[in-house]
């Protein structure tokens, strides 16, 4: 399949801070990309030139396409993108902000009635079209943002850091509208996030660290690459566990064994299959994976 | 042209949401001239009764007329830049809380933004500028109307032109700036400074003569010369129907710069329309080349 994102060589750089250095990737169509790293690890930066908010250096960027350097038109129809920040106008309704930034992409009259409809129904946004965007909460004013990125039908959608703050309740409502347009309207989407079980849905993880790219792969493979399994062992004393010579955490009657992969477990069990009668093998998680890789950890949002 | 109309929609709509920018700017020209009148209006008074000859016999009235007049011409002057000023603050307010991002992810050209803030700022300066034009005209009203009907539209007319001088160079000045901070002390300097180098608070013929040559250099000042020439015109042509000589009203139109000399020639009401309109052509010229560089 065609990549419809394709990124070579980018580098941009603020005085003397490189902030994106040789950054190549491909994005295929319908794809869920996650784009990980640390504040300050070139990702906006990335976004920013995609959306041509910012000149680059060095590089090219092709999106459905079309050159962002003779083109880029046509990039910008294509892209949807939902800000860290909500951007729309706190003062004016919902309806006043969707018709205005509808009309940015030329859908007016009845046309963008019919597609805020559907926004509304499909992102549960009907009840609060009148009122202020200012007096919406946060999880309301960022379904409105998703709408507002949604409104001209874009076949990339770019979410960047989308449900930092947010109710567990209303992520779900967000995660499963992307979901659902990715499987019906094949939708693209490219997405930032400080919440590794986000980015372990993903197709294709890149962790940028300074600028490059320190990793990347599926989360099967970044997993296997740098992560080691676990084995969960339950109802055992800790002399049993002792007496496999592996190493181990936990206590009284639940213990986590260290295996390198899911092979190293198996020839475990296969060995002392009288020990293991409750058990459960767990991968390594995305958390685990951008610490190996970064040596840096984020949790909701912050560097640790 | 949907798209343009629904961005002026969406720029003036946010103008008179903002209860404080909007308060604020129709507020002030309504304090000035409550200023002006409580505590200038007894010195200006006193000024054009010094500079009128003894036993002019003309009534307190006629006096208090060219007061209001004069107090009118300067409020006005004063209003249609610094209303101007506020309402294109949007433009930078757009970059302070990065709806501006918003606004150019999309297709939409960037001379198209720009037009809907000159077009929209223009329009909710106008319209406040219409409101302290009506408020003045009361005013001027209870204190001795003597203002024809060609007066008050050449007044309407003055104000339309000022506020598109002050949108267009507040377009150019707002450029430069992307902070809330920048917006205050911008707002700041011009409220304070532009009513004194304009000749609105003090008349031009009071400075020395350097600043007065400099300051006619500047196209705000032949503004605050038309309006203040549309708003006494009426009161100096009632004190010669009333026996005061021609020699004796043409210091008193000096004295108020209703007639202004660049080194020494005087300018026509004709050439301060024709400066004032091209100080607007050449300032949106200027705002057009700078957005395209900075683009």
């Amino acid at each position: 399949m065609d990549p419809i994102i394709e990124i070579k060589n980018l580098s941009k750089s603020f005085g003397d801070v490189k902030a994106v250095q040789d950054l190549s990737l491909q994005v295929r169509e319908g794809e869920l990309f996650a784009f990980l790293g640390i504040n300050g690890a070139g990702k906006s930066t990335t976004i920013n030139i995609m959306c041509g908010q910012l000149s680059k250096d060095g590089g090219h960027i092709c999106i459905d396409g079309a050159d962002l350097d003779q083109n880029p038109q046509h990039i910008k129809e294509k892209l949807g993108v939902v800000f860290q920040n909500s951007v729309l106008d706190s003062a004016l309704s919902v309806y006043d902000n969707l018709q205005s930034r509808a009309a940015l992409y030329g859908l007016t009259g009845k046309a963008f009635v019919r597609r805020m409809e559907e926004l509304s129904e499909l992102l549960e946004f009907k009840d609060l079209l009148k009122r202020a965007v200012g007096k919406l909460s946060g999880g309301q004013r960022r379904r409105v943002d998703i709408a507002r990125a949604l409104i001209h039908k874009p076949k990339v959608l770019i979410l960047d850091e989308p449900t930092t703050g947010l109710d567990p309740k209303t992520r779900n409502i967000l995660w499963n509208v992307i979901t659902d347009l990715r499987k019906n309207e094949n939708l693209t989407v490219f997405l930032t996030t400080h919440y590794m079980e986000e980015a372990g849905e993903a197709d294709y993880v890149v962790i940028l660290d300074s600028g490059r790219i320190a990793a990347q792969g599926t989360p099967l493979e970044l997993k296997n690459a740098y992560t080691a399994d676990h084995v969960t062992l339950y109802g055992v004393d800790e002399e049993v566990v002792q007496s496999m010579q592996v190493s181990y955490a936990g206590s009284k009657d639940t213990w986590q064994l260290a295996v390198p992969n899911t092979q190293k477990a198996t020839e475990l069990i296969i060995q002392y299959p009288h020990i293991f009668k409750d058990y459960e093998i767990t991968k390594g998680k995305m958390d685990d994976v951008f610490l190996a890789v970064t040596g840096k950890k984020l949790e909701g949002g912050a560097e640790k | 042209m949907t798209i343009l109309k629904i961005l002026i929609r969406r720029n003036v709509k946010l103008f008179f949401k903002d209860k404080g920018m909007f308060f604020t700017s129709l507020i002030t020209p309504c304090i000035l001239l409550v200023l002006y009148a409580t505590f200038l209006g007894n010195v200006y008074a006193d000024s054009f009764l010094a500079a009128l000859p003894e036993n002019h016999g003309l009534p307190s009235k006629l006096i208090d007329g060219l007061v209001a007049g004069q107090l009118m011409s300067s409020l006005l002057a004063v209003s249609c830049v610094t209303v101007s000023f506020c309402a294109n603050f949007l433009m930078v307010q757009d970059k302070a809380n990065g709806v501006i991002k918003d606004l150019r992810i999309t297709p939409v050209r960037t001379g198209i933004l720009s037009l809907s803030y000159y077009i929209s700022s223009f329009l909710s300066a106008w319209i406040i500028c219409m409101i302290a034009t009506v408020v003045s005209l009361f005013y001027v009203w209870t204190m001795g109307w003597y203002l024809s009907a060609g007066d008050v539209l050449s007044v309407m007319l003055d104000v339309f032109l000022l506020v598109l001088f002050g949108t267009a160079l507040s377009s150019i000045i707002n450029l430069f700036l992307s902070t809330q901070g920048q917006i205050s002390a911008v707002g700041s300097v011009i409220s304070g400074g532009y009513g004194f180098i304009c000749g609105a608070y003090m008349p031009i013929s009071s400075f020395g003569t350097g600043l007065q040559k400099a300051v006619m250099f500047l196209p705000g000042t032949y503004g605050t010369s038309l309006l203040r020439n549309h708003c006494v015109s009426g009161v100096f042509a009632e004190m010669q129907k009333q026996g005061l000589p021609a020699q004796a009203v043409k210091p008193l139109q000096d004295m108020l710069d209703c007639n202004l000399y660049f080194f020494g020639t005087e300018v026509t009401t004709y050439a301060m329309y024709g400066i004032l309109v091209g100080a607007v052509i050449l300032l949106m010229g200027g705002y057009i080349l700078l957005h395209k560089s900075k683009n």
